[in-house]
């Protein structure tokens, strides 16, 4: 599982763009939007918890289709299948180096992106704790997602059909405990609802990611 | 007998060729009378004027829309457990059905809204869990377009299906806490002492059982459409090779 996940990262960061294209698309999808809103910073500071959290998911959904692609063209993924780690496991190393790659970052990241959005000065601390809390479940999602459109030439449309509905849950609780954080209100309620839906879907879906995988591969 | 020799093509297609022409004629029967009672032989609401009449297509509709996922969920639950293909066919058959449900329940509702709420469309969390499950229609009808295996088809959108499901009811839970509703509470409900007023609720009992066989006809079609394509598929390979 180690080596799984290893090779994935190095393959990641030699590949270029692992970890730099995420960060890269989360500051540029920013900059839009402040120019497509305007530089109202009472505005943008209203909505600039929410903006991070979307800009983050669809950050994320970008770097989906490379999960299994690259592995399923070259024939790796048919020995991972055969090789004596359960494919559960696989998966899970998979969507722990997607995670690492996207999730991660953009969460460090997030704190300079709120700077230029005008978050005001105590979102920070919420903002970032929703996103380490809640990007692990985007990447485990989308890993499910990313199986099943596995092998599909328009694979990368479809996938985003799929997978957004999916990932309504966590955009809303972790946009929730963002926004309630930057203004400080009481936020126990999405956050403890954040993190348990990151919990059970890190627990429950590998299992229909394996069995997914398993059918394409047959 | 058992209800799972239905799950052989041959039965199926004779069965439901025998009772497709009745349930079409009862539902029908339901929707005339449901739906002429309610629309002509009603009293106004002494508040939403006629407005309300368009409850006799908003809430079958939405009901049904609700009912046509759970109905795949189950025969996907079928599909995938005792590998049987009319299970797989009928849950491909439902989506569309399910889907146009949706539009309508949403669509009837923007026009309602628009005299009573001011509005045609407001975050509130029915309405929006609606535009989600539309949301995820749309996703399981494409998974099905996008890949040619039929059985792997139908084993991805199965689980699709069952996954989809425990992420509309958390969405469901999830849009109730992210903003309070202006939609009503439900209009009925089985434990409840007073539904809607009696000259609301008759006609509206009727036009529900319209919906209901309505939908079983279109999924009844649908799914023997579904079988016979299946077949002219399997006599066109056979005549290429």
């Amino acid at each position: 599982m180690r080596a799984v996940l290893l090779r994935d990262l190095r393959l990641a960061m030699r590949v270029g763009g692992g970890f730099g294209l995420a960060i890269m698309f989360f500051l540029i999808v920013a900059v839009l939007v402040a120019l497509g809103v305007g530089p109202d910073v009472a505005l943008l500071s209203d909505i600039s918890s929410g903006i991070l959290w979307v800009i983050a998911l669809l950050a994320c959904l970008l770097s989906l289709d490379r999960i299994f692609s690259l592995d399923y063209e070259d024939g790796t993924l048919d020995h991972l299948v055969i090789a004596p780690l359960p494919l559960e496991s696989v998966v899970l190393a998979k969507a722990t180096a997607h995670w690492l790659t996207t999730g991660l970052p953009l969460g460090l990241v997030s704190p300079l992106v709120g700077l230029m959005l005008g978050l005001p000065a105590e979102g920070y601390l919420w903002l970032v704790l929703s996103l380490a809390l809640g990007t692990p479940a985007l990447s485990v999602i989308g890993t499910f997602g990313a199986a099943l459109t596995l092998g599909l030439k328009r694979g990368g449309l479809l996938l985003s059909v799929l997978i957004l509905p999916l990932y309504v849950p966590t955009l809303i609780f972790g946009a929730e405990v963002a926004r309630r954080g930057s203004i400080g209100i009481e936020l126990q309620t999405p956050l403890w609802m954040l993190l348990g839906l990151s919990f059970g879907v890190v627990a429950i879906l590998p299992f229909a990611s394996a069995a997914v995988l398993r059918i394409n591969l047959r | 007998m058992s209800l799972w020799e239905y799950a052989n093509p041959v039965k199926f297609l004779n069965l439901s060729g025998r009772v497709l022409p009745w349930v079409a004629l009862l539902s029908a029967i339901c929707l005339v009378v449901g739906l002429i009672w309610g629309f002509f032989f009603t009293p106004d609401d002494y508040r939403m004027g006629s407005t309300v009449k368009i409850i006799y297509i908003h809430v079958p509709a939405a009901l049904m829309a609700i009912n046509a996922w759970f109905m795949m969920l189950v025969a996907s639950l079928i599909w995938l457990i005792r590998r049987h293909h009319v299970s797989a066919l009928a849950a491909k058959a439902a989506a569309p059905v399910g889907l146009v449900m949706t539009l309508i329940a949403l669509i009837t509702g923007a026009i309602w809204g628009q005299p009573m709420w001011g509005t045609w469309w407001a975050w509130d969390p029915r309405l929006t869990s609606f535009l989600i499950l539309f949301q995820f229609y749309i996703g399981y009808l494409a998974l099905w377009k996008a890949i040619e295996n039929p059985d792997s088809a139908a084993d991805l959108t199965s689980i699709l299906c069952i996954v989809g499901s425990v992420f509309a009811v958390l969405s469901r839970y999830a849009v109730n806490f992210w903003n309070q509703g202006l939609h009503q509470g439900a209009s009925l409900s089985l434990d409840k002492e007073k539904n809607v007023a009696n000259e609301f609720y008759h006609p509206l009992l009727f036009s529900i059982a319209g919906f209901v066989f309505l939908f079983l006809v279109l999924v009844l079609i649908g799914t023997r459409s579904e079988i016979r394509i299946r077949r002219a598929s399997v006599i066109v390979a056979r005549k290429i090779r």
